[in-house]
């Protein structure tokens, strides 16, 4: 059985820069790594991305109904790896009970936009490979594997 | 990967369901669609109402109809159905030792390389695939009318 956790949109989403006032909300959604340890990460994220003044660091979040329903994160990486500039996505999150409600989409093809308004032509991202349902969405939205492999090993 | 013609099939029938769930079809309407045996498929839609991913619709104008959820069902759930994807080496069984370390190597890496493939195949939704497609086939049509190919994921 498939369990579907879609609920009906009432309120128009807004996707806007992300503002102090939306890391308590950010917290709770982001539910990747250990909870005491986040306060930390997202302040620590949202003093590098989050002021909204520079074209190549992007912080989102989607309203809806007055409450943060999702955020995204990104910025533009040069040279990284020998690769040209390029968008990276380095976040993403929809709250459980808002999911396959088409949030994500419009987050992730706002920060294309701005991206693409900071002079890249490509994003990228990197998901866990157990994360199906998020590798899925961004199969979803035209990304394949691309031309740089992952690799790694314990260090002894 | 080599996908056997079961995957193969499987994966033309369900897609072709899948694009329209209302809609029944006989397997000689698809067999005769895509240009392949009418008998092998037979078996393959048998295979398909056992897992759940169609339903037989019996009597006049019965057919299969798509009976799973395209948003959730990947290409890796259909192709399983018929085969592993598990990687095999054709190794000579006669109790020489001085190749099992080199056996054993060649193993983790068609391994590393099974994840992998796996991985992507989980990944690829019926409705991703469909959208893919329905894009490769706008793309084909304006470039053969002299247009401009379409972009996003059919690439």
């Amino acid at each position: 059985m498939v369990l579907k956790y879609h609920m009906a949109i009432k309120d128009p989403i807004l996707i806007r820069n992300a503002v102090p006032p939306d890391l308590d909300a950010i917290i709770e959604i982001d539910n990747v790594g250990p909870k005491e340890e986040k306060p930390a990460y997202w302040r620590g994220i949202f003093a590098h991305y989050g002021s909204g003044e520079k074209k190549d660091r992007i912080f989102l979040v989607a309203e809806a109904g007055g409450d943060i329903v999702g955020f995204i994160a990104g910025e533009v990486r040069a040279w990284e790896f020998g690769s040209a500039p390029c968008g990276w996505v380095f976040a993403l999150a929809v709250a459980p009970k808002m999911r396959e409600s088409g949030i994500a989409k419009r987050m992730f093809n706002e920060i294309c936009r701005r991206l693409k308004g900071a002079g890249v032509t490509t994003v990228r991202t990197m998901v866990n490979r157990n994360h199906k349902v998020t590798l899925s969405f961004f199969r979803s939205q035209g990304l394949r594997t691309g031309r740089y492999i992952e690799m790694e090993r314990e260090i002894d | 990967m080599k996908l056997n013609k079961g995957s193969l099939f499987a994966l033309f029938a369900v897609l072709e369901l899948a694009g329209n769930a209302d809609r029944q079809l006989s397997t000689t309407d698809i067999a005769g669609k895509y240009g392949i045996s009418t008998h092998h498929l037979a078996k393959v839609m048998r295979n398909l109402v056992h897992s759940g991913l169609v339903q037989a619709v019996r009597g006049v104008g019965g057919g299969y109809r798509f009976a799973g959820n395209v948003s959730r069902t990947t290409l890796l759930d259909v192709i399983q159905i018929f085969e592993t994807l598990e990687s095999e080496l054709d190794m000579p069984n006669h109790g020489n030792s001085a190749g099992e370390p080199i056996v054993a190597e060649l193993r983790s890496i068609t391994e590393e390389i099974d994840d992998l493939t796996k991985a992507i195949l989980d990944t690829i939704t019926l409705e991703t695939a469909l959208n893919s497609t329905r894009l490769r086939r706008e793309a084909a049509t304006a470039g053969r009318s002299g247009g401009v190919a379409a972009g996003g994921g059919a690439k």
